[in-house]
């Protein structure tokens, strides 16, 4: 047993040596990015458009359960037409990023340490080297460049649809004005603390997609063991990029927030 | 001759299986060497460690009298510009024409462009026979055209060393002969240093200068064909006749390489 844990803890010890360096080589080859626009952009859509579906869903609906849930709450004190600035602050700072970074984790991650493992292990990664070509400018630089620069996209696009999903909700189970309600976000918007606030959420936006698309570029390229290797990549790539943007939420609310 | 491929005394271990222990092996300029042996003896680690892909525990692998095994990137990206190599399953890019599969080392490194990367690159798709499957998909095509494509993007760049990881394996009789005879016409015609992996008896008398059969790691016989056939070794004996009694236990033609 206690072998079993040490194992565990070397190998992932080892995952996160690997990730990071991986992280950093594509850093490095970001200075070939031009040579590489259409398969970015490919990635782009990949991670952007056909994701647009199942992200507009999931934030109309989050604005609606947290605009129904924060109305009935302030119901109590008098206080449901301040549904619009509580919705505001809560997508803007936390909910969008967090939850556009869950969706696109499931969604497009597992799909790129999919794609990479079975490429692994079929050899086409090995063929790549054996040409010269390295993947990491090859594979992992376009993935990581076009999905991240999506996830701050889709992160303004969930923040809207949320708003909008709440001022629904607030305007027929609440009777909230919808003047009222925008009036609020205007305000909260062009205030200071809500251009951070969306500044903030941006940058989230930003890492999150790094450390999804890195993790998931990580896993599929150590891959091994056949069909059963790519499934176990698929899944514990989405399990650690929960982990770790959970982590990195916390800290980054804590250090612009504290 | 000096040997252009070399695999001085290297010893490879996975986890607690030794897989090499002790492999040597030379081959000469435009020599064809065959690798033969029972799965799980350490032929296609063997062919890794001449790539590179696979650094050895111990000992050295020199290709044109360099080591690739502890050389910096850049010599042994100089050493795998001058080497083709097809693995298994063809490994095209999935997501790529064959066409576009072709003419990938070409584009990347940038060695040609427009009319000049066509002409290379239809030149070998005509010579494997693939103009009419060129612009489809590699999920599109059967197991023997993969294998093709992946020799037509081999040799691309002129490659001095061809590497194959069993060409015959999957292929029907006739399209292993079909290999076979562009294996040898590959090189009658362009004077590649070959070394073929394979289990296929038929195949490796065929194309075979000379055969290395390995067994547990390292090479227990080495020589012609005609000298082979008439080996007293009953490790060798028994795997040439493909008898199941014999010396070569079933547990050690199990493994996996």
């Amino acid at each position: 047993m206690n072998i079993f844990i040490l194992n565990l803890i070397k190998e992932y010890i080892y995952g996160a040596g690997y990730t990071i360096i991986l992280l950093l080589k594509t850093v490095v080859q970001i200075k070939s990015s031009f040579f590489k626009k259409n398969e970015i952009i490919h990635q782009m859509y990949i991670a952007g458009i056909s994701s647009l579906f199942v992200v507009s869903i999931v934030a109309v609906f989050t604005g609606m359960i947290m605009g129904l849930n924060a109305g009935l709450g302030l119901k109590d004190f008098g206080a449901e037409g301040q549904i619009g600035l509580l919705l505001t602050i809560t997508l803007t700072r936390e909910m969008s990023p967090f939850m556009t970074a869950l969706i696109l984790s499931a969604s497009v991650g597992s799909a790129i340490a999919a794609e990479l493992g079975t490429m692994k292990v079929s050899e086409e990664i090995d063929a790549l080297e054996v040409m010269s070509i390295d993947p990491v400018r090859y594979l992992v630089m376009p993935r990581v460049l076009g999905f991240s620069t999506m996830v701050p996209v889709l992160c303004v696009y969930s923040t809207i649809l949320g708003i909008i999903g709440g001022a629904v909700v607030g305007h027929f189970q609440l009777g909230v004005d919808y003047q009222i309600y925008f009036n609020d976000v205007s305000a909260r918007i062009g205030s200071v603390p809500g251009l951070k606030d969306l500044y903030v959420g941006l940058f989230k936006g930003l890492v999150f997609g790094v450390i999804i698309s890195i993790i998931s570029c990580s896993h599929g390229l150590r891959t091994t063991n056949g069909a059963i290797g790519v499934g176990k990549a698929t899944r514990e790539s989405v399990v650690i990029s929960f982990l770790v943007v959970i982590f990195f939420g916390y800290v980054m609310t804590a250090f612009f927030y504290r | 001759m000096e040997p252009i491929i070399e695999m001085i005394n290297v010893h490879k271990t996975f986890g607690s299986r030794k897989i090499l222990k002790g492999m040597n092996l030379r081959v000469k300029k435009g020599e064809t060497m065959v690798i033969l042996g029972p799965s799980g003896t350490g032929k296609s680690v063997s062919l890794k460690h001449i790539t590179g892909l696979t650094i050895p525990d111990e000992g050295d692998c020199k290709i044109f009298g360099k080591s690739i095994s502890y050389s910096k990137e850049k010599i042994r990206k100089e050493i795998r510009a001058r080497m083709g190599v097809l693995f298994q399953s063809g490994a095209l890019i999935n997501w790529l024409s064959v066409y576009e599969n072709v003419a990938l080392p070409l584009r990347e490194h940038k060695l040609a462009s427009g009319k000049e990367l066509d002409r290379i690159v239809m030149e070998k798709l005509r010579w494997l026979d693939l103009v009419h499957a060129k612009d489809n998909l590699p999920g599109d095509i059967s197991g023997g055209m993969k294998k093709r494509a992946g020799i037509a993007r081999a040799l691309t760049t002129n490659p001095e060393i061809l590497l194959y990881d069993e060409p015959t394996s999957g292929l029907d009789p006739v399209m292993s002969n079909v290999f076979n005879e562009l294996i040898l016409r590959m090189q009658k015609e362009l004077h590649v240093t070959s070394v073929v992996v394979t289990h296929d008896m038929q195949s490796a008398y065929m194309i075979a200068d000379r055969i290395s059969f390995i067994y547990e790691g390292e090479v227990i016989f080495c020589g012609t064909p005609d000298q082979i056939k008439e080996s007293s070794n009953p490790l060798v004996i028994q795997f040439i006749l493909g008898e199941t009694r014999g010396p070569m236990t079933l547990d050690h033609s199990e493994k996996k390489d």
